[in-house]
């Protein structure tokens, strides 16, 4: 199936600037659009770091945010930015070709999480411990798309103690890829390998202690990685608000340097100057 | 199916043969057919279902699309006029968090009932008559990314129906519902131990290889099976002597192939079983342990064949992967395998094991660029059904011709959780083309004639006792879509030429979907012009009566009709180029501006 729909998306997006016509700005709103069950990222009570994010971003546009959700899930860009539905995404991987990409705004890490009182001291893909602990991971849809622990240990020859968590879960629960770090708090598996932000805001909730700890020598499985930039996603050809969006960025490092740290999100240093030169 | 005006399920028989004893539509005036009426099924986009008739009154569903998701209309045959409508109240959840695609490909029909599933889950039975909803029973559970877009099939009592959403970690099942009180009867899951499968003492696979204990868990690591994938959102076939029923499951899936080592049975595999029990009685696995997502969800045509001398029960299954096979139905011996399109990610199959030998020189690896993969990823041929005439005893088969480079993806994105992806680049197969329709001797094992279409063949088929085959364009996907629905008569000789649609106004007509210049779907009719001095002109005035403000775009359409008819000079050379460019994918038609314009990314 996965197939055939990725084709019909990448048609959709060669319609992309159709579309971008019938997305006007609301002079007086800052139309956004995200999930509203996916915390850390976003939640509908506008909890998640890229809701206030969101609301700081309209405080310094002059603007009210205003929200379209919708699951972050295929076909997320093509039913909400690009049907005209809102103007800005707050979190994208840098270079996430469908969308107009600003400048990244942080840049963080796949970790390993696992209870503190375990004490495993466990950072490295190559530790071979990794052949016996139950490790869990999230899964993403089939060979092109999964997350990169669950192919570097696939390549590795670790199958037999690895688990897999839907990333998608059951959606009439309270944020669905938490699931994989509550397993590690519940006991259900030694380590998880997740994506930073998610796993350390979810560990600070955590009914036991959790070591977050960036996931090291990912480097012999490129090109897959463990480490992102993230940027906000604007339609293509959005110049002007994309322009806004990186002065916005350039002037409130700090600030949302801090936020993202105040969510847990463990963050690493950017790895190279970007387009408009100065984040390192 | 013995009264040719009835086409009571979406594959008209349970032989799935798409074949229509009518001869009114002939090669004399295939070219000659006129628009009867038209109908908007609201839908933008994604109507794969083609319309059902049952005593002068026709049935279809729209996708989960538009203001009317699901909505089922009864019309009148002849008219068009609507004489209900259902409208189901689907979770409005189900389209943001639904797998893939909103589509929906047909109802069924039987003892006074027609049934419908919807995206979320949902088998609901309807009065023919007053549209009144009988029972309805939830089968999935949409948030955990299950959905239903197969067209159900009523056999025995029971309406059999599929999930879909492998990639959201779905474990595959088929499903018997009664028809009477929506009860379940019983359902087979296509990962895991056999009780859960239905598999039992009557289980004779006739390969080894297929033969042992729970072959749906040791054919996977650790616990992958119990998400596994192995969905049934294909067409279902039945043959009452053999008191079986035939169909194929999807891909393996949510895991990285890295993660799934082994044949990961029951995936893409063509599943015979008793429809009163749902216990199986043998399976064939397609591709083993896939590495292309090639669901085997395609048709399977139910035909007796002269071969060698014997008369043979056979079923043909034009497979994702590129042949074409030929399986004796009672044993599920493979009789031949052939490659209907060009192939090169397998290097054939082998008869004595009937095992797919695959080509390692093509496995998609993540990290290298693995160029000119045949064919693509939706395979030779998708969903897009055949039709077969047991006139010329040929299948007629509408299909891709497609190949692709396999390459790493900058960055994919799903709930906040950033990784590597893949991506494909889909090109026009060897020749140059990227569809074609071809038809297929499974006898002499070669096909008899072929078109080649510079875009792919998304559209159904069937064929007519008049000897024509008539190819619906319904599906909205791929290049220039919006350029490409009009419907086509083709005569079986090959040669082809387009008509818009009809004004048969008697029983004797073909129904079809088509997209209007505005891109909404509507019905129409395929038949000849004749009846109740209907010209064209008084159908494009009545359509003009109903809905006001479409006169300016008869202009797009005949416009899109010259497109159609290969006048491309004709044709606004801004679309020409777009559309039949080199560039894949490139172009799609905007009538929204009452004209036709074309825009290029």
């Amino acid at each position: 199936m996965r197939s055939r729909i990725r084709l019909f998306s990448f048609l959709v997006a060669m319609l992309a600037p159709v579309t971008t016509m019938a997305g006007q700005h609301d002079g007086n709103k800052l139309r956004v659009c995200a999930d509203p069950n996916n915390m850390p990222f976003s939640s509908s009570a506008q909890t998640g770091f890229e809701n206030k994010l969101a609301a700081l971003i309209a405080q310094k546009l002059g603007k009210t945010v205003a929200y379209t959700w919708w699951a972050q899930r295929r076909g997320f860009i093509r039913h909400t930015l690009n049907a005209g539905l809102c103007d800005l995404v707050v979190g994208v991987p840098a270079h996430y070709d469908l969308v107009e990409n600003t400048q990244p705004y942080y840049r963080s890490t796949y970790v390993f999480v696992s209870q503190t009182s375990r004490n495993l001291q466990l950072s490295s893909m190559d530790d071979p411990r990794l052949r016996q602990l139950t490790v869990g991971v999230h899964l993403i849809g089939d060979d092109g798309n999964n997350t990169p622990p669950a192919h570097a240990l696939g390549d590795l020859g670790i199958v037999s103690n690895v688990r897999g968590y839907m990333i998608y879960g059951d959606y009439r629960e309270p944020d669905p890829p938490a699931r994989l770090i509550e397993a590690v708090e519940n006991g259900d598996i030694d380590l998880a390998a997740a994506w930073g932000p998610l796993a350390g805001y979810v560990a600070k909730f955590s009914k036991v202690p959790l070591t977050i700890t960036p996931i090291t020598g990912g480097e012999q499985f490129a090109p897959q990685r463990f480490q992102f930039d993230i940027s906000m996603g604007v339609r293509k050809g959005d110049h002007a608000l994309r322009d806004q969006l990186n002065d916005f960025i350039d002037r409130n490092k700090t600030a949302i340097t801090d936020l993202l740290k105040n969510y847990g999100a463990p963050l690493v240093e950017f790895q190279r100057s970007t387009a408009s030169g100065d984040l390192q | 199916m013995t009264d040719p005006a009835q086409w009571p399920m979406a594959a008209r028989n349970y032989a799935n043969t798409r074949y229509s004893e009518l001869d009114q539509i002939n090669r004399s005036n295939a070219s000659r057919l006129q628009l009867a009426w038209t109908f908007s099924v609201g839908a933008d986009r994604g109507q794969e279902a083609a319309p059902i008739i049952v005593d002068g009154t026709m049935y279809v569903v729209g996708p989960y699309a538009g203001p009317y998701p699901n909505r089922v209309f009864a019309l009148n045959a002849t008219t068009g006029e609507l004489k209900w409508s259902y409208a189901p109240r689907p979770e409005p959840a189900a389209k943001g968090v639904a797998c893939c695609d909103v589509v929906n490909r047909g109802l069924a029909f039987d003892e006074g009932k027609i049934f419908l599933n919807t995206l979320d889950n949902h088998t609901v039975a309807i009065d023919a008559k007053t549209g009144k909803e009988l029972w309805h029973t939830k089968l999935g559970e949409i948030n955990k990314g299950e959905t239903i877009t197969m067209a159900p099939v009523v056999v025995k009592g029971k309406v059999l129906v599929g999930n879909s959403g492998g990639e959201l970690g779905v474990r595959g099942w088929i499903t018997a519902v009664d028809e009477n009180t929506g009860a379940i009867a019983w359902r087979a899951y296509h990962t895991g131990p056999d009780k859960d499968v239905l598999i039992g003492p009557d289980f004779k696979p006739f390969y080894s290889s297929l033969r042992g204990k729970d072959l749906g868990v040791a054919s996977w690591p650790a616990d992958r099976w119990q998400v596994g994938g192995g969905t049934v959102w294909g067409w279902i076939s039945y043959d009452p002597e053999l008191n079986l029923i035939y169909y194929g499951t999807a891909n393996p899936s949510p895991w990285n192939s890295n993660q799934r080592s082994g044949d990961n049975l029951w995936t893409t595999t063509i599943f015979a079983r008793d429809p009163d029990t749902g216990q199986a009685k043998w399976a064939y696995q397609v591709n083993p342990h896939d590495l292309f997502d090639h669901d085997e969800i395609n048709e399977n045509v139910l035909v007796d064949l002269q071969l060698n001398g014997q008369t043979r029960k056979v079923l043909i299954h034009p497979g994702r992967n590129g042949y074409m096979y030929v399986i004796d139905r009672a044993t599920g011996e493979v009789l031949s395998a052939d490659a209907y399109d060009f192939v090169n990610s397998y290097k054939g199959v082998d008869l004595k094991t009937g095992r797919i030998v695959p080509n390692e020189e093509k496995t998609p690896v993540i990290g290298k660029n693995i160029e000119n993969i045949c064919p693509a990823a939706p395979g030779a041929k998708d969903w897009q059904p055949t039709a077969w005439s047991p006139r010329t005893k040929l299948l007629y088969v509408p299909h891709q011709h497609l190949c692709m480079d396999f390459k790493t993806a900058e960055a994919g994105y799903i709930a906040g959780t950033p990784y590597v992806g893949a991506s494909v680049d889909m090109y026009a197969g060897p020749g140059g083309y990227r569809g074609e329709f071809m038809a297929w001797d499974p006898v002499a094992r070669k096909k008899v004639w072929e078109i080649h279409e510079k875009l792919p063949v998304w559209t159904g088929t069937l064929v007519t006792a008049g000897g024509r085959g008539i190819l619906r364009h319904h599906g909205p996907y791929l290049q220039g879509g919006r350029c490409n629905q009009w419907q086509r008569a083709l005569a079986i000789q090959g040669r082809f030429r387009i008509h818009r649609s009809t004004c048969d106004l008697s029983r004797k007509r073909w129904p079809a979907v088509c997209r209007d210049p505005l891109g909404r779907w509507r019905l129409a009719w395929s038949g000849r012009q004749r009846r109740g001095g209907s010209s064209c002109a008084q159908c494009r005035a009545r359509l003009h009566g109903r809905h006001p403000g479409l006169a300016v775009l008869y202009r797009g359409w005949k416009r899109a009709s010259r497109i159609q008819t290969g006048g491309l000079r004709q044709a606004s050379p801004t679309c020409s180029r777009a559309i039949f460019g080199p560039e894949q994918c490139a172009a799609a038609l905007d009538f929204s501006h009452s004209s036709l314009r074309c825009l290029r990314p």
